[in-house]
């Protein structure tokens, strides 16, 4: 069976501002939740802790159940490379993030999942923060291919790797498929390593 | 201009540019471990695929397993689930596993470098951040996700754009009680948890040149706390002495051709960086962590920060640390109570660093208030602390001896925090609920400092205690 690809080129719905810079993916999903063997159910962990700890925490607020946007603010999803993390917000409905910035391996993993991170100014994730705070059932669209982020009347640029922006609207970002292609190339750079071929 | 190693790395290894304009990069080592591992092996099999080098794979089991009692079945229901899909995985996919039989068997940031897998020159790849570790030895190591270890496995590739370099030059002579884990600590305290994000870091300098390869990989090991997914260090005489006999590397006269191909991957002399800075290692003391962030640390003599002392974007994260570690700015961290005292995980859980706490804990007893274990990282570690008599120093003292694991590092294991516990520990994370308990909290310290605070009951400087 080949993996079902599909492009991934703008994402619409309504959006959930979690505020905070350094949100480690521990925090999104506790490591008492990796003790399987499949990412099923990991949705309703999301955040677990912290939900506990904060009635208020927006993942526990009637108006932003059905959010398809999380919009976070500096560094989300650093610590642990923990795939746990974005299948847990992936489940929970998510299917893009929108910050200020985001770990690497965070922002790979979703990528490979085929949900985009795309970040854009502070100033702007605050005001649409704020708006979505104000106003939890606007609709926003963030839109991959002209790289534009809008809600209402506010329109915003995005920012996004281009590997991964290509990767996704062209529906690529399932890699292995992409890899597998070079297999003669593989092969052939694995025999000029003087460790593979012996030294 | 030359080159640096991670860009005479990166073009041995780039396949070919894909479609994406990404790098198809050839990965030379995939570690694998139970816990990031069994959704991959499933999408393999759904795909019907194969692993593409199986004899460039190895599996080891070092998250969940106890580390007190290792009878099979685990108690734990999911953690013998979990041993018995990546026992199942490797023996279908033809995967080596060190399994918890087998002697070689330990965390898979000691047990690579230990078995001579890890090599200088190499692309490592592994479903764990702290992959970084690798890059001691002048390896191009990085964390990945569970996707990302299909790609490899099918492959032995990922798709990734080439990062920037950032040159950390550690100057002068780390001073009595200051250790390798004190100088990535105030790295990260003064780069911050994301000046790394987009960069290499190389580390080099004076202090770093001295080192053990131990206390190397410690540096390199928390490179992705700094928000750097890799970390190395150029390799010299002190990576190929270690290297020499380790089971997996190179024999007789292919070692000393290996040497000669890993000098040439070193870093040329005039070659270029993204970014340099310098930090002075001779006027580093013993550090902690105080908060909730890896780079909130201070050193053991200071107080803990007001929000005026801080940066304007780091307050709100301090102001939610206050909270959290129910720690008032302007209190000494010295004095705070240590309930708990945590040797281990792939940041110091090495022979040199049990050495190092043992010399500290001899003829001491741990405070009775706190619950202390040692967690040696691999099976030949405990061996060799074995051999050593280290055991009874620790013991003798009041320490938990254990077995090889992560254990408390995060818990997700019987090995946990209760409630608000205060743990000092020489893992690597202090995040919110990161050693098991929602609540409970940690600091960060070298392995002599977490043992000088077990005896003390609380944080205390460790230089206080060596003559
Ligand atoms: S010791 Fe801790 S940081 Fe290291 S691999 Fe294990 S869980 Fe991860």
């Amino acid at each position: 069976m080949n993996a079902a690809i599909s492009m991934v080129q703008r994402v619409e719905g309504s959006a959930v501002p979690v505020r905070g810079n350094d949100i480690d993916t521990d925090r999104i999903i506790p490591a008492r939740y990796l003790r399987a063997i499949t990412f099923e159910g990991l949705g309703e962990f999301a955040f677990e802790d912290d939900r506990k700890s904060n009635p208020n925490h927006p993942f526990n607020k009637p108006q932003y159940q059905g959010a398809s946007i999380l919009v976070v603010n500096g560094n989300f999803g650093c610590g642990s490379s923990r795939e746990h993390a974005p299948q847990a917000l992936q489940k929970w409905g998510i299917q893009t993030v929108v910050g200020e910035s985001f770990a690497e391996i965070f922002q790979g993993n979703c990528t490979a999942m085929g949900m985009p991170c795309v970040t854009a100014s502070p100033k702007d994730i605050d005001t649409l923060q704020t708006m979505i705070e104000k106003t939890p059932s606007v609709q926003i669209k963030v839109d991959l291919k002209n790289k534009k982020i809008t809600a209402g009347n506010l329109e915003i640029d995005l920012k996004i790797p281009e590997g991964n922006r290509l990767q996704l609207i062209e529906g690529a970002w399932d890699a292995t498929g992409m890899l597998l292609e070079g297999k003669e190339a593989i092969k052939q750079t694995a025999n000029k390593l003087p460790y593979v071929s012996g030294f | 201009m030359g080159k640096n190693l991670f860009h005479k790395v990166w073009e041995a290894h780039a396949v070919r540019t894909l479609p994406s304009g990404q790098t198809q990069l050839f990965i030379g080592l995939h570690l694998v471990h139970e816990v990031t591992s069994p959704q991959a092996f499933q999408m393999m099999r759904e795909r019907g695929l194969k692993v593409a080098y199986p004899d460039r794979t190895f599996a080891t089991v070092d998250h969940i397993v106890p580390t007190a009692q290792v009878a099979r079945p685990f108690a734990d229901d999911m953690a013998e689930q979990m041993m018995q899909a990546i026992e199942k995985n490797a023996r279908e996919f033809g995967v080596s596993l060190f399994d918890l039989q087998d002697e070689r068997q330990g965390i898979v940031h000691v047990i690579g470098p230990e078995l001579g897998l890890t090599q200088p020159g190499m692309t490592i790849a592994c479903g764990d951040s702290h992959t970084s570790t690798h890059g001691a030895f002048g390896a191009i190591a990085f964390g990945i996700g569970t996707s990302q270890v299909r790609d490899v496995l099918a492959t032995q590739c990922l798709a990734m754009e080439p990062l920037k370099v950032r040159r950390i030059d550690v100057t002068g002579v780390l001073g009595k009680g200051v250790y390798a884990k004190d100088v990535i600590l105030n790295i990260i305290r003064n780069l911050g948890v994301k000046g790394g994000v987009g960069y290499a870091y190389e580390f080099s300098g004076p202090a770093i040149a001295s080192m053990t390869m131990e206390a190397r990989m410690s540096v390199c090991n928390m490179s992705i706390e700094g928000g750097a997914r890799a970390g190395y260090i150029n390799p010299d005489q002190i990576t190929f002495d270690y290297l020499k006999d380790r089971p997996y590397a190179p024999k007789g006269e292919a070692f000393d051709r290996a040497v000669v191909w890993w000098q040439s991957m070193a870093s040329d002399l005039n070659a270029h960086y993204d970014d340099v800075y310098t930090l002075n290692g001779s006027a580093l003391e013993p550090t902690v962590t105080w908060g909730i962030t890896p780079n909130q640390a201070l050193f053991v003599t200071e107080k803990v920060p007001a929000l005026s002392d801080l940066p304007a974007d780091e307050r709100h994260v301090a102001s939610e640390a206050y909270e959290y570690m129910d720690l008032k700015p302007g209190t000494p961290i010295a004095g705070t109570p240590v309930h708990v005292a945590f040797i281990g995980s792939c940041t110091n859980s090495r022979i040199s660093d049990l050495r190092e706490a043992a010399r500290i804990v001899k003829g001491h007893k741990i405070s009775p208030n706190v619950k202390a274990l040692v967690v040696p990282g691999s099976k030949q570690v405990l061996k060799a602390a074995e051999a050593e008599g280290l055991h009874h120093i620790f013991r003798e003292a009041g320490f938990e001896w254990r077995n090889a694991g992560c254990s408390m590092c995060l818990a997700m294991n019987p090995d946990k925090l209760q409630g608000r516990e205060i743990c000092a520990s020489s893992s690597n994370r202090n995040f919110k609920g990161r050693q098991g308990s929602p609540t409970g909290r940690t600091l960060l310290m070298s392995p002599a400092m977490v043992a000088a605070s077990a005896i003390a009951g609380e944080v205390i400087d460790v230089r206080t205690m060596m003559n």
